[in-house]
């Protein structure tokens, strides 16, 4: 079995990279899913990344105990960016949310106990593979669930009609926060269980452009299922992996991703939406 | 008094759009909201279903004073309305439009919708019976799993009807609901407006086709630039002289525009 270790050692970095980077695609896909646009997802996947790394380094706790508590903070920031924007117009939560990006890197660079611009290092690397993936499995099970119950003909609804969804009775402006918060949930998941696979993480890890490369999953992906985004994710994370000249194109690589979707497939790669009835007597 | 709004007005940057407006829609019957073109009638259902906030002016409906409710918490106590310009969800199934109007019925928790507990599927099966009893009112019950945008604009009139009735409202709200209807469509119309308040649910309907709503409604308001002109039985609205004016004054306006060179 020592191939397979050392096929495990030298695509460790990469199996974890498409785990998280699937963790954040839904991430995105939940706030999409409402018809929002949030460029936030890097920037509550750094608040998880931190406040789970400040929790191990600093506190010691273990790292069953870091995992759920690294989605409060990001939470609370959603809640607090997203009390006051979600009554406005949604381009008001997409510029709310570059703004927090570029404020938390802010403070990550200036902050001692954050580590400054040399990050935050010696991070345990307690998050087993397995775990991300059940993880990441974990959300696509709850967010098919979700999707097609009540709540996802709502959010579907509020995505197409903002005006006929509320005449039907949704609670657009509780549907928004509350689609923000599984959102920073699932970053901040991504995030901790990112900074406790790799032992280092850094102020420019979470800036604006993961911010983007995260919109550019979902994008690529689409939005029918939650399985589309997860696609979007795996492919851009395995291209220039694969085509290792657009390693160094990367940022360049996901806008062309995110103009050629927005233009010519709007409905991203996997255009197939989950089913939410079967005409009775098609069903298997 | 089911619906009841006192001095209601909504201003627009200068233009008086629904101006100190009493309406007294009693339980029961079909209503109706008439004027011409512009006159406010689209304006005045935004402010009773919530889409728009008074400028000044109350509304009361089944005897609660919502002024300040919003639009998804009227939706809950029993209002349901259709569109002037055509809002079903396109992309979605005619069933799951329907399934939309019981939205406020349903209220599984998460749990209970990630496990389908037998409470969720209960809750669901039972809705997906009553948005197929309210397709099957409006006669789009073999039409259940199309893309309600696929469907014809008169079908899709409909379904909206569907979709507001399928939770049981108290009120129906219709904004022009013949609107781009043929004679025999309008008939039929006619019919299932009637079947809907002989089920129960209160209609108030705007229409700018006097002949619909004559045969139709109950009572008549008249809107004209925003006020109300006339309140009473439709027999009465044709032979008052307000009313003639308003109308023939802006049928003759139109067909003198439509002569101009
Ligand atoms: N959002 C708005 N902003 C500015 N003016 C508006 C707005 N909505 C309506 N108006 C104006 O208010 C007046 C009343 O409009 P409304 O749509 O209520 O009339 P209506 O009686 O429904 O007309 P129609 O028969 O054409 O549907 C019109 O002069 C219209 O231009
Ligand atoms: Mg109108």
């Amino acid at each position: 079995m020592a191939w397979f270790d050392d096929l495990l050692f030298t695509y460790q970095n990469l199996a974890v990279a498409l785990g998280v980077n699937g963790l954040l695609a839904l991430s995105m896909y939940v706030v999409l899913a409402v018809g929002q646009l949030s460029l936030g997802q890097a920037a509550f996947m750094g608040l998880g990344a931190y406040s789970s790394a400040l929790m191990s380094l600093q506190l010691g706790w273990p790292f069953w105990a870091v995992l759920p508590l690294s989605c409060v903070v990001p939470v609370l920031f959603a809640l607090a960016v997203g009390g006051p924007t979600l009554r406005l117009n949604g381009v008001y939560l997409a510029i709310a949310t570059i703004g927090l990006g570029e404020v938390l890197r802010g403070v990550y660079l200036n902050v001692d106990v954050l580590g400054g611009a040399m990050g935050l290092s010696g991070i345990p690397e307690a998050a087993p593979l397995w775990l991300i993936y059940a993880m990441l499995a974990l959300a696509v099970l709850v967010l098919w669930q979700v999707g097609k119950s009540g709540i996802g003909r709502a959010m579907e609804a509020m995505r197409l009609d903002e005006t006929a969804a509320l005449s039907m009775g949704v609670n657009i402006r509780r549907y928004r926060l509350a689609t923000l918060c599984a959102s920073a949930v699932l970053a901040g998941l991504a995030g901790a269980l990112s900074a406790h696979s790799t032992d280092f993480i850094g102020p420019n890890d979470f800036g604006f452009e993961p911010a983007v490369t995260i919109l550019s999953f979902a994008l690529l992906g689409g939005i029918g299922s939650p399985f589309a985004p997860v696609l979007g994710a795996w492919l851009l994370t395995l291209l220039p992996e694969v085509l290792r000249p657009l390693a160094d194109v990367r940022l360049v690589m996901n806008g062309a991703v995110i103009v050629v979707a927005v233009l010519f497939l709007p409905r991203g790669l996997l255009a197939w939406r989950m089913p939410r009835h079967v005409r009775p007597g098609r069903a298997a | 008094m089911l619906l009841q709004t006192s001095a209601l007005s909504r201003h627009f940057a200068g233009l008086v759009a629904v101006d100190r407006v009493d309406l007294a829609i009693p339980q029961g019957g079909i209503h109706a909201v008439i004027g011409p073109n512009g006159a406010g009638k689209t304006t005045l259902f935004n402010l009773i279903s919530g889409l728009a906030t008074p400028t000044a002016g109350q509304i009361s409906f089944a005897g609660q004073d919502i002024t300040l409710l919003p639009a998804d918490r009227r939706a809950q106590a029993g209002m349901a309305r259709t569109f002037q310009n055509i809002r079903v969800f396109a992309t979605m199934s005619v069933l799951d439009n329907a399934l939309t109007g019981l939205h406020a019925r349903l209220s599984a928790s998460l749990p209970a919708i990630i496990a389908r507990l037998p409470g969720f599927r209960r809750a669901e099966r039972d809705a997906i019976a009553r948005a197929q009893a309210a397709l099957a009112l409006v006669g789009l019950q073999d039409r259940a799993y199309t893309q309600a945008g696929a469907l014809a604009y008169g079908d899709q009139r409909r379904l909206e009807i569907a979709r507001a009735m399928a939770g049981g409202p108290r009120l129906l709200l219709l904004d022009e609901p013949a609107a781009g209807m043929n004679p025999a469509e309008r008939a039929a119309l006619a019919t299932l407006i009637r079947a809907i308040a002989a089920q129960g649910t209160t209609v108030l309907l705007v229409e700018h086709d006097m002949p619909f709503v004559m045969g139709l409604s109950d009572s008549v308001t008249v809107l004209n630039f925003g006020r109300r002109i006339f309140a009473g039985p439709p027999g009465a609205a044709r032979q008052d002289p307000g009313v003639i004016e308003a109308y023939i004054g802006h049928k003759a306006a139109v067909r003198l525009a439509g002569q101009a060179p």
